[in-house]
């Protein structure tokens, strides 16, 4: 008897020991995924009592949308933008650091100061040093005979300018995951290597990336993730009021999210088709999170 | 009820039971919220408040503009989350009087005789459709004037004294020319923004962006068509810094002094003190071009969900009285909408320093007592942000003016 119990509590126990971050997810991910479906097949705005059912027709008119296609194109470009240059950068740094460095912790501490400032303080900062009259980075350009950009109310200008308040906020995080991974990277492979006569940069790409690539992967998979839901940096750089939200007079820089934010709650609170478009948000994210992984296994067979 | 009296038959059997009794339900605390956006001015009054209403306590939530009126309208929708009192801006009012189930009828609260004390269109614009219920009392009211660099005036070869500037522009067209003499001599910018000024000359016309049934008139009202064209004159001639308001950018341009004129409500000249600390004496306030208009301007709301409606009442009417509109005027510049204030001298005969001692209580009364109502529809507010976005793309050179008012039109007919 108490043997069965036994054996039962030990096949049992585990799913009960994970049951709580399960049921959590259920209740707050999975639910609330699975709602937004079913809000978006109906005209569902908060301020009507009604809410008729619809079929796809949010799905229709958001693919007829011109300003969602411009939103989807403002938030790849802003993607690319910002991650390349992010993963490289970390790259090189994580490199530079995983030599026989003094005062390691602090480097180390450092590079995830940016990470740990608010979103919103970096976006404030950034959006005064990209000012059109004021901001100190047009003030160095103009010293410099290069003459005055008015970041804001470029397109390209404006994805630079949010690329780099997001290159600015990550590239420490990732260079610190880079870091770990590469620690874990057999010495004597480099000894070795050093030995033959490889140069740093030969070490780099032939040792070091090679064997980090499942690590590359992860950080490649969730900046992208991260990416395509940018909101905070586009907002307050135009300013935080309702240009914030259309991303500038010409909606030069309004992301999906913020397509969706001015659909859910400054255009009449359309929950039914803000619910379409966090839809397709997430097709969006999943295909693109899944297109990166398929390109960066590439690289690993290939080289 | 049972939560409050708890502790305090607790408090009575701890310590002598004399002093407790009957009088534990009069000096129950009550505690009022209120919801607010940017600083009415009002913190001062609450201290006055309490010390006649010993049992009410008060806190104020503060939050941008654009989001407090989503969140109001959420709270409403939801029924839950709301204030005891929501302050609403005109520029949404009408959105919020299409619903009064929403809120505690005024009127039934005894608002009836409260009726003189206020501007005949500002009591108007608070009423729901039928007149039968009373939403909002109004604060203050944006009477209209042009506050202007009298230093950069100078330096134009123009006049400096405000009667000379206000005979400069009767009409908007003639501010226009203004300001293309004024750039001829001078490297700043005429005004900040041309959406503001298009604002400024649609809401002095009899007809807004909407009629009285609610449909919108962007593309039927002449009105909002002559506008948009004297806007684009003036951007053509290079007057508009291309700045949107209350951005970081627009704040520090008062500051630098980089334009030299700025439509003016009353509410205004607090936000150009603020920000241009170190202009003292350099702005002045003359009259706005095409006569008298108002912009802006406040009511004070009870929303149903409010469980203290009678407490709540008495404050926002003893906000809203004229005493302490009056006070408010003196600290923030919010003009009063108690039309018996505007002959008192004690507001008549207010000069502010910073504007080069401009008698601002004279001549924001005279602007506000020539107003002619003009009908807001629900989404004015929103309708203003899309046309206002259009001139910046005329501004910024993304579009031409045919294609930005092509665009506008659509992004308007979208408004729901």
């Amino acid at each position: 008897m108490s043997d069965r119990l036994y054996r039962w509590d030990l096949r049992a126990s585990p799913y009960l020991y994970i049951a709580p971050f399960f049921v959590l997810f259920a209740a707050f991910g999975v639910f609330p995924l699975l709602y937004t479906a079913w809000v978006s097949l109906h005209d569902w705005t908060l301020l009507s009592d009604e809410h008729p059912f619809v079929g796809v027709a949010n799905y229709r008119e958001l693919f007829g949308d011109p300003y969602f296609w411009n939103a989807l194109g403002n938030t790849l470009s802003i993607l690319v933008l910002s991650t390349v240059p992010q993963l490289l950068f970390a790259l090189l740094l994580a490199h530079l650091l995983n030599r026989p460095l003094r005062g390691q912790t602090f480097f180390r501490l450092g590079l995830l100061l940016p990470n740990v400032t608010s979103v919103v303080a970096v976006a404030v900062i950034f959006s005064q040093l990209f000012g059109r009259d004021f901001g100190l980075i047009n003030a160095i350009l103009e010293s410099l005979g290069a003459g005055r950009i008015d970041w804001q109310n470029g397109t390209a200008s404006s994805h630079v300018a949010i690329a780099t308040m997001i290159i600015w906020q990550w590239t420490g995080y990732n260079s610190l995951i880079y870091l770990a991974a590469m620690k874990a990277v057999p010495r004597d492979l480099y000894e070795s290597a050093t030995l033959d006569g490889a140069t740093g940069l030969q070490q780099l790409t032939r040792i070091t990336i090679p064997m980090i690539r499942p690590t590359i992967i992860f950080t490649v998979v969730v900046s992208t993730i991260y990416g395509l839901q940018v909101f905070a940096q586009p907002q307050l750089f135009g300013g935080g009021g309702p240009t914030g939200i259309t991303g500038g007079n010409d909606r030069q820089f309004q992301t999906l999210s913020l397509y969706l934010y001015e659909h859910a709650f400054t255009n009449g609170f359309q929950f039914g088709y803000a619910s379409a478009t966090a839809w397709v948000m997430f097709a969006v994210i999943v295909l693109g999170a899944g297109l990166n992984y398929l390109f960066v296994r590439k690289i690993r067979s290939t080289s | 009820m049972r939560r409050v009296l708890a502790p305090l038959l607790a408090l009575c059997l701890l310590t002598s039971a004399a002093a407790c009794g009957s009088e534990a339900a009069k000096d129950e605390k009550v505690k009022l919220t209120i919801g607010l956006f940017g600083d009415f001015g009002f913190k001062p009054l609450y201290d006055e408040y309490k010390a006649t209403h010993p049992n009410i306590q008060i806190e104020e939530r503060v939050s941008e503009y654009a989001a407090h009126h989503q969140n109001v309208t959420a709270h409403l929708a939801t029924n839950t989350g709301a204030s005891d009192i929501e302050a609403i801006e005109v520029g949404y009012i009408s959105q919020f009087t299409a619903q009064p189930g929403k809120f505690h009828n005024l009127l039934d609260l005894g608002a009836g005789n409260l009726e003189g004390k206020f501007l005949p269109w500002k009591w108007q614009q608070g009423l729901s459709g039928d007149g039968k219920s009373l939403v909002g009392l109004g604060t203050d009211v944006g009477g209209m004037a042009m506050c202007y660099r009298n230093d950069l005036f100078a330096q134009a070869g123009l006049p400096t004294d405000r009667d000379a500037v206000s005979k400069l522009w009767p009409t908007w067209a003639d501010y226009v020319k203004v300001g293309k003499e004024f750039k001829a001599k001078r490297p700043e910018a005429f005004f900040e923004s041309s959406g503001n000024m298009f604002r400024a000359m649609v809401e002095q016309g009899s007809q807004g962006v909407y009629d009285k049934q609610n449909n919108l008139v962007v593309d039927s009202n002449p009105g909002v068509r002559a506008a948009w064209d004297t806007s684009v004159d003036a951007i053509n001639a290079g007057m508009s810094a291309k700045l949107t308001a209350w951005t970081p950018e627009w704040t520090a341009a008062f500051e630098k002094g980089s334009f030299a004129t700025i439509v003016c409500p009353a509410w205004m000249t607090s936000y150009i003190q603020t920000n241009a600390k170190n202009a003292s004496g350099k702005w002045d306030v003359a009259a706005v071009p095409g006569g008298a208009g108002s912009m802006g301007g406040t009511h004070l709301t009870l929303p149903k969900q409010g469980r203290h409606p009678k407490e709540a009442y008495e404050l926002i009417s003893w906000l809203t009285a004229p005493a302490q509109q009056a006070k408010v005027f003196k600290a923030t510049g919010n003009f009063p909408s108690a039309p018996e204030l505007y002959s008192s001298p004690d507001i008549t005969g207010f000069t502010k320093d910073f504007f080069n001692n401009a008698p601002i209580g004279r001549i924001f009364s005279d602007s506000a007592k020539a107003v002619k109502p003009q009908y807001m529809g629900p989404r004015t507010g929103d309708v203003f942000t899309a046309i206002g976005s259009g001139l910046g793309r005329i501004e910024n050179g993304q579009q031409k003016p045919d294609e930005a008012w092509k665009q506008v039109l659509s992004d308007v007919a979208k408004l729901k």
